[in-house]
């Protein structure tokens, strides 16, 4: 039998801090804040409509990386990123954030969320309003991008760098239950 | 240095949610009434919970179940009801103005809260009359069950129910708070 739908207190409690980290490593702290409130008021408006509880991490970060999609397309050029501490024991998408950065946004999206956040190509093609398979082409061609940029640049980054992600990609798709 | 939602973010997207009329629920925990802690809920329509229940969670999940998942915690909806509470629980309020939510109750149990709704502040009748009062004089054991499961204590005066031989006899909250209710009211001394 499927998950139920936890209270959205619970599934707000669980998800606000990594949806909050996640969008300030994309557009800083500012802009984060309005998005922080945007992604959960838009969770809220779906939560209703939701069938089952699962994979409810990945539609948090879906929903928040649609907003910084939105206001990107919205307000070009893209806000700069904020600086990033280097202490050891910090989450992947925050070593992964540097290395994102001159990618294109559709391309950086999926590589963050393939590799910082871990979520399977359905999921980030969800989010990215379009396909599985555009958001694997995506990622990797973001990777082979990273890569090639630090071909001139081999100080910065080594195609090594990249972290592996934990799991292989999931085949369910929260989105499809709306 | 860590980034986590600050307060203020917190709570002005709790604020917004409520705002825009996107809950099922809103609660709030008041921790430290005469009391005890309670938890209070209300929706749209009114007042839909009051549990002494500490922990919330079996509490969310029940009002998810009755009306709807999204359940949050917002104060601002639920300032009138604690005002109300405060007042009452001071000595200072004899009646509550608020409305009820009690959809999901059955009619039994419909019938029976809104006869428990007549018996006043300071008064107290028994599990029998109450039975008698709404249709089934020998249904005084199915009122108890009614009692033990008001979903609003204290503004639905369970407390205010005892046994024929004047015994308090049994309280959901526990029998203490039920005491100190009547004694609050100088129902008992």
């Amino acid at each position: 039998m499927a998950v139920a739908v936890p209270p959205f207190e619970t599934f707000y409690e669980s998800h606000k801090t990594e949806v909050f980290r996640f969008l300030v490593s994309r557009i800083g702290r500012d802009r984060a804040e309005d998005a922080f409130q945007e992604t959960f008021l838009r969770a809220l408006r779906a939560y209703e409509r939701l069938e089952h509880g699962e994979h409810l991490r990945a539609w948090a970060l879906t929903i928040a990386n649609r907003i910084v999609l939105d206001g990107v397309r919205r307000q070009r050029p893209q806000g700069t990123m904020p600086d990033l501490v280097t202490e050891d024991g910090r989450p992947a998408y925050e070593e992964l954030a540097p290395l994102t950065e001159g990618l294109p946004p559709k391309e950086r999206a999926a590589v963050v969320l393939r590799y910082g956040y871990d979520l399977g190509y359905d999921e980030i093609g969800t989010a990215l309003g379009s396909t599985e398979a555009a958001a694997r082409q995506a990622a990797s061609a973001g990777v082979r991008r990273i890569r090639s940029q630090s071909g001139d640049r081999p100080q910065t980054f080594a195609p090594g760098d990249l972290p592996t992600p934990r799991r292989s990609p999931a085949s369910a798709n929260p989105e499809e239950q709306q | 240095m860590i980034d986590s939602p600050t307060f203020e973010l917190d709570e002005r997207f709790r604020a917004a949610a409520a705002a825009e009329g996107l809950l099922d629920v809103a609660y709030d925990v008041f921790d430290d009434t005469a009391m005890g802690p309670l938890l209070v809920g209300v929706t749209d329509h009114g007042l839909c919970r009051i549990s002494f229940d500490p922990n919330p969670e079996r509490e969310l999940e029940q009002l998810a179940r009755v009306y709807g998942p999204r359940v949050l915690r917002s104060t601002k909806p639920i300032e009138r009801v604690h005002r109300e509470l405060e007042e009452y629980l001071e000595g200072r309020r004899r009646d509550f103005d608020v409305e009820l939510d009690l959809r999901g109750q059955p009619d039994f149990y419909v019938r029976v809260l809104a006869e428990l709704a007549r018996v006043g502040y300071g008064e107290t009748t028994t599990y029998g009359t109450l039975a008698a009062r709404a249709g089934n004089p020998r249904a005084a054991r199915a009122v108890g069950t009614v009692m033990n499961r008001n979903p609003v204590p204290i503004v639905l005066p369970c407390h205010r129910v005892v046994g024929a031989n004047g015994s308090l006899t049994g309280y959901g909250g526990g029998l203490h708070r039920k005491e100190l209710l009547l004694r609050l009211e100088g129902a008992i001394l």
